[in-house]
């Protein structure tokens, strides 16, 4: 035991006190942030320097009136088309829209003159602004008020609740389940392939340089691979903990920051949570989903995320320093590396087609208890809450497949990392995973 | 007594034999000869010793135990492929494999800065592998081997790889071990160097033990009871069957004694001229080894 810790902390150390690490553990989460960062910068820094831009209308119908918003006003001086057009040559209009007389039915021939390629935003806020006109315009000449009309318009909007056996009721919300499987699963795909490349590639150095025979001299070959497999997870394991601690008060800083500044409502809910309870009647989906997010179980999501992480891990993990025993160089290991590829990509594959569609089929079933795939496939059922059986087995079968798999590579690892320059098959493989 | 004792070892990969029926006996503070040619099987029997693969068959105790993984820390062992970490420092490298090998942590610091010291390396220690020499690094791997003090200390052809230089401070370390009382098995196939320091030799050629002993005794046992003789003779006159070189009035030729005695043969010699060398032919381990791995091959 003391030498699977001495291995532990050896292959821990020298990977965590590398500066590529501390460069990619403190640059990673701040790529987010700071695409945000950027874009409320650019959004804040157009609305503050830009000066009100006014744009000059003629209409020919005399019927439309739009109104001013923060950017843009319409000045109304009865002018012609010619008059419009040098009002914008001169530069004393931003732009110049010109209304001619429509067929309310089939409006056509409205044009905007400016002096710059306008804004996709600004074309479709005149565009709406038109068009509610005319379709008030076109109620009003069939005789219905369109204030009845505005008064009947009604949003519905459906809350799902879940009811399980002993009556306790669950508001649910497809989204947030979405949202928190489609995380939480490929974290812990990219998680596998990331830091099982590195297992692989520390079990083909010390092999390529020989010093595993002077390592295995010392201790035994399994003690050294799982020394490897649990030092490589604890080095992602740290990488993950400081990206949550980094992303979540970055985040809150950004968005902190901005809030201050910037007085729309959406950038404040972001920011305080609390501020929307007043604005509920308003935006039910939001208060739905917040509702829905109160109601989830984060430490027992927490919990079977980092079950999942780790298992998914240990259990590939063995397979990754197998494949690394059996080959001389990291060029070798492509042709060993399907038996990981595949069930990995039907894991993956599965979370989208299948967990996050309809997680209650048969398939995610079998997809979330399979040890192979659960590991991703399990996260898509997550924050639905998953019946304790389904959770019992899934786990039990798990550990039951890290088992296996570690005693499968243990074996493949154990000779390979003494044989050299020898051509290496499945064949051979499965000879030695059969041998004593 | 014996430091280490092998009965009867049998190892086969696949339908290849690499030890077959393998009797050996080390004694305690010997250096000890492991002679044979490439893929003999030295390699095998040295990875059995080593615990880093089982037997087929066989016992092997050590001190009259048998061998079990509470061995592991009194048998230091540097393989002919070695290697280090290239990209970890010196320091932590040493102090890595020492506490590997069991030693606790005060322990390992004492030690490495004995070692260190000894070696002349203490400047180098906060390097790392990669910037040093290869000479430097092979001193680095030296000190891995023996850091833990074994006592039994196996080294696989310890001299490859060393210039001159670092190859004569090995040799000077090794016979230095051996006066502390630490039993070494030398695996080597360059016999010049199991002259100069082996006391004990045991040759495996084709998976089998074909010879071993004391090295003065093995000599004594193959000399061919053959002796060279030097003789200035004025007319230049000699029975033809003795194959004389000539210089000037100088022959020099070799003779077999047969059933007579050195001083039998030297009065008989004497009737030939004036004696100026009489001296026994001891075979050289070179042209032992050759000549037994030849014998072992034909038949």
């Amino acid at each position: 035991m003391d030498k699977i810790w001495l291995v532990i902390k050896r292959e821990y150390l020298s990977r965590v006190q590398k500066k590529s690490f501390l460069l990619a553990t403190l640059l990673t989460p701040l790529i987010f942030p700071a695409i945000m960062g950027v874009f409320l910068w650019i959004a804040m820094d157009e609305s503050d320097n830009s000066a009100l831009r006014i744009i000059e209308v003629v209409d020919e119908n005399n019927m439309f009136f739009i109104e001013s918003s923060d950017q843009y006003a319409f000045s109304y001086a009865n002018g012609d088309t010619e008059y419009g057009k040098n009002l914008v040559k001169s530069g004393d209009r931003f732009g110049f829209l010109y209304i001619p007389k429509i067929d309310l039915n089939n409006p056509s021939g409205i044009v905007f003159y400016g002096d710059s390629n306008p804004s996709m935003n600004f074309i479709s806020y005149l565009e709406s602004s038109l068009k509610r006109r005319i379709e008030e315009q076109r109620l009003y000449e069939s005789g219905i008020d369109p204030e009845v009309i505005s008064a009947y318009r009604t949003k519905v909007n459906i809350r799902s609740i879940t009811l399980d056996n002993s009556g306790e009721e669950k508001f649910t919300d497809a989204t947030v389940n979405y949202a928190i499987g489609f995380s939480t699963g490929i974290l812990i795909y990219i998680f596998i392939f990331v830091y099982g490349n590195q297992i692989m590639h520390g079990v083909i150095e010390e092999k390529s340089s020989r010093i595993v025979e002077i390592l295995v001299s010392s201790l035994k070959p399994f003690q050294l691979m799982m020394g490897k497999i649990i030092g490589i997870g604890a080095v992602g394991l740290t990488q993950f903990l400081i990206w949550m601690v980094l992303i979540s008060s970055v985040s809150f800083f950004v968005i902190g920051y901005f809030g201050m500044q910037m007085p729309q409502q959406q950038v404040m809910e972001m920011a305080n949570p609390q501020l929307t309870s007043s604005i509920n009647t308003e935006t039910p989906e939001i208060a739905g989903i917040l509702e829905v997010i109160k109601e989830i179980n984060f430490v027992k999501l927490a919990l079977t995320f980092i079950f999942y992480f780790l298992g998914g891990y240990l259990l590939y993990g063995a397979f990754f320093a197998a494949i690394g025993a059996a080959v001389d160089a990291p060029s070798e290991a492509q042709q060993f590396m399907l038996p990981i590829t595949i069930p990995l990509l039907i894991a993956y594959m599965g979370l989208f087609v299948f967990v996050l569609n309809d997680p209650n089929s048969n398939v995610s079933f079998w997809l979330s208890i399979v040890p192979f795939t659960s590991p991703i496939a399990m996260m898509g059922r997550a924050s639905y809450g998953i019946p304790l059986f389904d959770l019992a087995l899934s786990m039990s079968l798990l550990i039951i497949g890290f088992l296996f798999s570690t005693w499968v590579a243990g074996k493949i690892y154990r000779i390979g990392i003494l044989v050299h320059g020898t051509k290496i098959n499945y064949k051979t493989l499965w000879k030695w995973v059969k041998s004593g | 007594m014996e430091i280490l004792s092998i009965k009867n070892l049998n190892k086969a990969f696949g339908p290849n034999k690499a030890l077959t029926d393998i009797d050996l006996d080390i004694p305690q503070g010997v250096i000890y000869g492991l002679l044979g040619p490439n893929g003999a099987g030295k390699t095998t029997l040295i990875r059995i010793i080593n615990q880093i693969i089982e037997a087929d068959s066989g016992d092997i105790y050590f001190e009259n135990q048998i061998l079990n993984p509470n061995h592991i820390g009194q048998i230091g062992y540097l393989p002919e492929e070695r290697g280090l970490y290239k990209r970890m420092k010196v320091w932590d490298q040493l102090i890595y494999f020492a506490r590997l090998k069991g030693l606790s942590a005060s322990l390992a610091n004492e030690r490495v800065n004995f070692w260190l010291d000894k070696m002349d390396i203490k400047n180098w220690k906060d390097k790392r592998i990669d910037d040093l020499s290869k000479g430097m690094a092979q001193k680095v791997q030296f000190i891995s081997t023996i850091i833990h003090e074994p006592k039994l200390l196996i080294l696989d052809e310890p001299f490859s790889g060393f210039d001159p230089v670092n190859a004569d401070l090995i040799k000077n370390e090794i016979l230095e071990l051996k006066q502390k009382g630490i039993t070494l098995v030398l695996s080597t196939h360059r016999m010049e160097s199991v002259e100069l320091l082996c006391d004990h030799v045991a040759m495996i050629n084709r998976s089998k033990k074909i010879l071993d002993g004391k090295l003065s005794e093995i000599k004594q046992t193959f000399r061919p009871n053959e002796y060279e003789v030097i003789i200035r003779n004025e007319d230049r006159i000699l029975p033809e069957e003795w194959e004389v070189k000539w210089e000037d009035q100088i022959a020099t030729f070799n003779i077999k004694l047969r059933d007579k005695t050195e001083n039998e043969s030297l009065s008989y010699l004497m009737q030939f001229g004036e004696i100026l060398g009489f001296s026994e032919k001891i075979p050289s381990m070179e042209e032992l080894f050759i000549q037994q791995v030849n014998l072992n091959s034909d038949g």
